[in-house]
């Protein structure tokens, strides 16, 4: 048999037979290695220019609004809307990196949080001084984020085996499985009263409780935890984390383990949600078990959802909105009525833009830059767009 | 030449003898369907090996079995002497075993460099590394050198959604070439390619080290049989022969199965 009726045998297209074979092709690897060696002195500035350079005039302006704004705002814009919504943003932000990033949708996110809002009550200072122990408000902090982090930790280790709708009802259960602990259980939790007058401590002799330091702190913490997710997610751990969330089995045929990732992921998730039930206990002033009910374990859902799951930014946007909401729907329609307002807002964002309203933003970049006859897009808009990809990023893994 | 400086090396891959991959008896059921069916041989170490046969024979299962992917029902694999039936996929790859897949699985919506930055750091410490790599990192370095390897330096800040197909392809070899792979599994790596990238894959292939053997599945016998020393044939799940590239391209035996697997 001739080699010709091998190659019609074997190939299934004829595509690889125009191409005559025989002749040896020269190993050529080295040819194309010149151009793309990057100067290693330079390297030292670098860093601090690749900062500056990715500063745009929006960075400045929402950083010197947020900053700005208890100046402007009375003490109930202050405290009421801004701290609030700084504070569950933060708990929301949890949630937007384990779904953003590692495609993993736990509804415990705020069960995480309430872990740590109950260690600050029951270890430190609050209004039941038979169950509370009164221990420094630092050492208390400590170990509530602690404990919030390892709480997570073995949530995640629960519900990596599942996927996508196993893992919204598995993390649903062991939320509510928190919550009628915390309701039923007298000598640890206080059952279903739970803990009034936890309030943040004197340092330094400023008043934290004061609607002014209170929103500097919660706002403090809600940048941290804002670029710890930026940087994070260009780290090779984060990076790792996306290609799991996106394709776990290659993941392992690339040498990494899926499960440790997640796990890690879970922990992460957990000390920024920590942080996050720390500044919300003492937001409220107190803890009981509806903190932690199955309402807020949605809740916590939907900020992040109608902020949009794509950027970290997402959930401070989607927090906004929702203590807005929640505090002026009562203003537009009668008492009894009000939560038709809100779920009505959550319709409409959710209907006009899938992405959240992150989305939205998008689309109005994109109108304008038609209107402007897309003369800017090309040096500031980002690699996404410039090659003319869609900008669907999948939540889930595909 | 190395693809990366030596302390991102998971083991010291000492130019080892012996036999790269032993396989012994080994069984892959799928309910009563045995993909794979008591397949034994052995694979010595830098040896350049091609896995044919007709679609269905049970090839990319093999690959699977061997790379950890489904576990083998029955059987033993071993890896350079080491019993790694057991050992899960990610733990193999450490050892020094790459693979690449027939349909290209990539990270779409990565960029190029991540895509090989991952695949860098999969087989490197620091997988949970919380701080970036610098631009001096030595992570960074062996990214750069696999993108110049595949000739993907220009491309390389786009998302692997926006590549054609070949570009993909390259990506998915690129992958395989990370860290100190002792052996590799190309799985029909020049499918949908063009004849110019053919050419190039088959430069690609042979101008990897001595010291690097790789299982090649490949239709197009062009490319099977001008890069691998020894070919093996399987059929039905079950190893039919094995021979030299001469000696199977004259094979009338072979030859006969292969058209006959074809017609159905």
């Amino acid at each position: 048999m001739s080699a010709a009726q091998w190659r019609k045998a074997m190939n299934f297209s004829d595509a690889g037979r125009n191409w005559s074979g025989g002749r040896p092709v020269a190993a050529t690897p080295s040819d194309a290695r010149s151009a793309t060696r990057s100067a290693p002195a330079a390297q030292a500035g670098v860093s601090l220019g690749r900062l500056w350079s990715h500063i745009r005039w929006r960075h400045v302006i929402v950083l010197a609004a947020v900053l700005v704004y208890p100046w402007i705002a009375s003490p109930f814009f202050t405290y009421q809307i801004g701290a609030q919504a700084l504070a569950l943003g933060l708990i929301a932000l949890s949630l937007t990196f384990l779904a953003g990033y590692g495609g993993m949708l736990s509804l415990a996110q705020m069960t995480v949080a309430g872990i740590a809002g109950y260690i600050v009550a029951i270890l430190g200072v609050s209004g039941t001084p038979e169950i509370s122990l009164g221990w420094p408000w630092w050492l208390v902090v400590i170990l509530a984020v602690a404990g919030a982090t390892l709480a997570a930790t073995f949530i995640g280790w629960l519900s990596v085996r599942t996927e996508g709708i196993y893992t919204i009802m598995i993390t649903l259960a062991i939320g509510m499985a928190f919550f009628y602990l915390a309701q039923q259980n007298y000598a640890i939790f206080n059952g279903f009263q739970g803990f009034q007058k936890v309030v943040p401590p004197v340092v330094l002799g400023i008043d934290w409780r004061g609607p002014v330091p209170f929103y500097y702190l919660a706002l403090f913490w809600a940048l941290a935890g804002y670029f710890f997710v930026k940087y994070l997610t260009r780290a090779p751990f984060g990076i790792a984390l996306q290609g799991v969330r996106d394709n776990a089995r290659r993941m392992r045929a690339l040498g990494f383990s899926p499960v440790a990732h997640r796990v890690a992921a879970y922990a992460v998730a957990g000390a920024i949600a920590g942080i996050g039930g720390v500044l919300l206990v003492w937001y409220n002033g107190l803890i009981s078990p509806g903190s932690v009910g199955t309402s807020w374990l949605i809740n916590i859902l939907i900020i992040a959802v109608i902020g949009g799951l794509r950027h970290p930014v997402g959930s401070f946007i989607g927090a906004i909105v929702f203590v807005l909401l929640q505090n002026f729907a009562i203003d537009l329609i009668d008492r009894e009525r009000f939560n038709l307002v809100i779920g009505l807002g959550f319709l409409v964002i959710v209907l006009f833009s899938p992405d959240g309203l992150l989305g939205w933003w998008d689309k109005v970049k994109e109108w304008a830059l038609r209107r402007t006859g897309g003369r800017r897009s090309a040096g500031r808009s980002n690699e996404w767009r410039s090659v003319g990809v869609p900008q669907v990023r999948p939540v889930g893994r595909q | 030449m190395t693809l990366v400086s030596s302390d991102l090396s998971p083991t010291a891959a000492p130019i080892a003898t012996g036999n790269a991959l032993e396989l012994e008896g080994v069984t892959r059921a799928f309910g009563a369907l045995r993909a794979i069916d008591d397949v034994s041989f052995s694979v010595a170490a830098g040896e350049r090996r091609a896995v044919i046969g007709a679609n269905g024979a049970g090839k990319t299962t093999l690959f699977n079995v061997i790379t950890g992917d489904f576990p083998a029902t029955s059987g033993r694999v071993r890896f350079f002497g080491e019993d790694v039936t057991m050992v899960p996929a990610f733990d193999r790859i450490r050892m020094g075993l790459r693979r690449t897949y027939q349909s290209s699985l990539l990270f779409r919506n990565l960029t190029v460099r991540d895509n090989l930055f991952l695949a860098v750091r999969g087989v490197a410490r620091g997988r949970f590394d919380f701080r970036r790599a610098r631009a001096s990192h030595p992570s960074q370095a062996a990214t750069d050198e696999l993108l110049e390897r595949v000739r993907l330096q220009s491309v390389a800040d786009r998302p692997v959604s926006s590549l054609s197909h070949g570009q993909q392809r390259q990506l998915e070899i690129g992958m395989a070439l990370a860290g100190a792979p002792r052996l590799i599994l190309f799985d029909e790596p020049a499918a949908g390619l063009s004849p110019a990238e053919r050419r190039e894959l088959v430069a690609l292939l042979r101008a990897l080290p001595e010291h690097m053997g790789f299982i090649i599945i490949e239709h197009d016998l062009d490319i099977a049989l001008r890069v691998v020393e020894r070919v093996t044939v399987m059929h039905n799940g079950r190893v039919f022969k094995h021979g030299t590239p001469q000696e199977i391209e004259s094979d009338s035996e072979v030859a006969a199965i292969y058209m006959g697997g074809h017609r159905q």
